[in-house]
């Protein structure tokens, strides 16, 4: 009897996994770097990486369904005469008409208002829909300066410089020709079709000293209503904090390297930056050292999902979050719908990434007018209303659980770490020592 | 006229009393003395009226201004009428770095020289330099024009889009995907008009023209040496 020839064994590489041996015949082929859209893919430590302590018999709880805990958060109390208030601590980050579809933005904005909190404007100026949607609207002053006008900057209700996003770090925007519809390059001044690439720094300051004079430029001219946000990558984060408090910020957005982008070089999101963990611990304690936490308000971003992430950030001294890839999921982002689109994307609900194309099978990073039907405002928004209302109700009853009446009254004596890597990056103990890698034990 | 001394009246006051009039007529014009390089002076006007600052201005002087005519007696620090909408923003003097920053409208004149990146990322507004320009002038220009009557540094119209430079002494190096371009009577036409509403002398016969080979509009690897 013959004997069954055995099936080959099949040894993958660990320097080139299948994955990196297309990444190099892809650029063998076409001599350009991958562009794409959503954040970092590879692993890095994240909040999943900590634990709550809720309360035992050293601490008390309050009651889950019967003892208030409040999200409330105010916003831009340094210098604007009109802090913005929000009922919760969860904020919809900027993301731009032209990046995202018309009803996208509609939808995100009346999803805000809904629950109380704003949402932000992006490359490509201010469209009359999101303003009439959004009831607390933030306005991006960018590099590209596109579509900005002083009638937009008075009728917001908080300006955020941009300095830098999570994604890309020292990279400008990109938004690629299938995007850049009619309407999208009326609104920038650019010919229709063209790939555009926005420029990397702002065309009129360098450097945090001209950044304060830029601050109080635009206070003057709006006559120091606004709360003036300054938005940063994550990178270096100890310095970039304490100069956009020296330059005045209201607030500072801090967006770590998961956070997602409309399109960018693969090489950029995945190589540049530091993720959320470490940075909002960074930030916070830096503000604690120039005795400005609670004083200049801190946002996070970059690939908060859940509850249980708000109440991380929030422990670990965030004033509140900000949300975009999360938020576009909610919407439908690779929902398995027209399952035929994701394919001829060549990408399936679960990895798509294509938002560069333009070709969103939902109806979310898009300007075909066909494609975007599929995205019903009303409905949508009710959908991203739902998930905020899941975050917060999850945010809620976490820190119930762990005896806060107040989600700014988390901690991270709250917060303990699964691995080593995140005890050292967010400073809290590693579970079940009172090691903190880099400080050493704690009493 | 009204009177402004900026050693007695912050720069506070004096914006939010030109804001006050933010949709008038403006019919009484404003002078304002001992500017003392101070910013932000007169930023973010929204109404038709004449302002005259004796003096030397710092940063951002006429900022975002829509509609009102802002003349600077003497020079003026970076970002010179930035992002201006409307109206008319006149320096005798020089200007600093980014005058006419992303401009989207009106018409800045800057009588005598201009720093690095006059008129980046200009957007529609219109720019007339008595002297010469800096470098990396028009960077990202996307539309407008740019009229140099001196000489141009390097890196002139850097990766420009739609805007139209003239220059009519000398260009020390254009930038990526900027060309020069065939001057016609149409344009030599627009552009004598553009000197004579600037009230700048200059033989429009004398300028060349430069702008956008397109080159770079979209992605291809054989452009990739190019940035």
């Amino acid at each position: 009897m013959a004997e069954t020839p055995e099936a080959p064994v099949l040894r993958e590489s660990a320097t080139f996994p299948p994955e990196t041996i297309a990444e190099i015949q892809r650029a063998a082929s076409e001599g350009l770097y991958e562009i794409r859209g959503w954040g970092a893919k590879r692993r890095v430590p994240t909040f999943d990486d900590l634990l709550l302590l809720g309360a035992s018999l050293s601490r008390y709880p309050l009651e889950g369904y019967r003892e208030r805990c409040d999200t409330n958060v105010t916003l831009g109390t340094r210098f604007a005469k009109q802090p913005i208030e929000l009922k919760i601590p969860v904020t919809i980050a900027g993301m731009s008409f032209g990046s995202l579809s018309a009803n996208a933005k509609e939808a995100l904005g009346l999803a805000a208002t809904e629950m109380g909190t704003s949402t932000t404007t992006g490359d490509g100026g201010m469209t009359d829909e999101e303003r009439v949607a959004s009831k607390t609207l933030v306005y991006q002053v960018l590099p590209s300066r596109y579509g900005l006008n002083p009638d937009d900057l008075r009728r917001a209700d908080a300006i955020e410089i941009v300095v830098g996003q999570g994604a890309k770090p020292g990279g400008g925007g990109m938004l690629l020709g299938l995007k850049v519809s009619d309407r999208v390059a009326d609104m920038r001044t650019l010919p229709p079709g063209i790939d555009q690439r926005s420029a990397s720094r702002h065309p009129d300051w360098t450097g945090p000293d001209d950044l304060t004079i830029k601050i109080r430029e635009l206070r003057e001219i709006t006559d120091w209503q606004k709360p003036i946000y300054v938005k940063m990558a994550a990178t270096r984060v100890q310095y970039d904090v304490q100069l956009a408090v020296k330059a005045g910020a209201d607030v500072i957005v801090l967006d770590g390297m998961q956070g997602g982008t409309g399109a960018t070089q693969d090489t950029f999101i995945e190589h540049v930056g530091i993720p959320t963990l470490p940075a909002v611990r960074v930030a916070a304690d830096t503000l604690q050292e120039l005795g400005m936490h609670r004083k200049v308000q801190l946002i996070v971003s970059g690939g908060v999902r859940s509850g249980a992430d708000v109440a991380k950030a929030l422990a670990l001294g965030a004033d509140a979050v900000s949300i975009g890839v999360a938020a576009l999921v909610a919407l439908n982002c690779n929902r398995p719908l027209y399952l035929e689109d994701y394919a001829a994307l060549g990408t399936a609900p679960g990895y798509c990434h294509h938002c560069q194309t333009g070709r969103c099978p939902v109806g979310v990073t898009t300007q075909d007018p066909e494609l975007e039907a599929r995205l019903e405002p009303k409905a949508a928004a009710r959908r991203v209303r739902n998930y905020l209302s899941t975050m917060v109700l999850e945010a809620q009853t976490l820190a119930r659980a762990c005896g806060k009446s107040h989600m700014l009254n988390l901690e991270p004596e709250d917060l303990v770490a699964l691995t080593p890597e995140a005890a050292a990056m967010a400073r809290v103990p590693l579970a079940g020592t009172n090691w903190i890698p880099g400080l050493g034990a704690s009493d | 006229m009204i009177t402004v001394d900026l050693n007695g009246v912050d720069i506070r006051e004096l914006n939010q009393r030109l804001h006050d009039l933010n949709g008038d007529d403006g019919r009484s014009p404003w002078r304002i003395v001992g500017p003392d390089g101070r910013h932000s002076i007169a930023v973010g006007l929204n109404a038709p009226l004449s302002v005259v600052v004796e003096g030397h201005v710092g940063y951002y002087c006429a900022g975002m201004n829509k509609l009102a005519d802002i003349t600077v007696n003497g020079h003026a620090g970076p970002g010179l009428a930035e992002n201006m909408m409307s109206g008319t923003v006149r320096v005798t003097g020089n200007a600093s770095q980014g005058a006419g920053a992303s401009a989207h409208g009106g018409l800045l004149v800057i009588e005598g020289d201009a720093s690095s990146r006059c008129g980046i990322s200009l957007k529609g507004g219109n720019v007339v330099v008595g002297g010469s320009v800096g470098h990396m002038s028009a960077f990202m220009a996307q539309a407008g024009r740019l009229v140099v009557c001196g000489d141009a540094g390097v890196g002139l119209g850097d990766s420009i889009y739609e805007a139209e430079l003239y220059v009519a002494g000398s260009v020390a190096g254009l930038g990526a995907d900027c060309v020069e371009k065939d001057v016609t009577d149409d344009h030599r036409s627009r552009l004598a008009e553009l000197l004579r509403q600037a009230a700048i002398d200059a033989d429009a016969g004398a300028f060349r023209r430069y702008g956008s080979a397109r080159t770079l509009y979209n992605f291809h690897v054989d452009h990739a040496g190019a940035y």
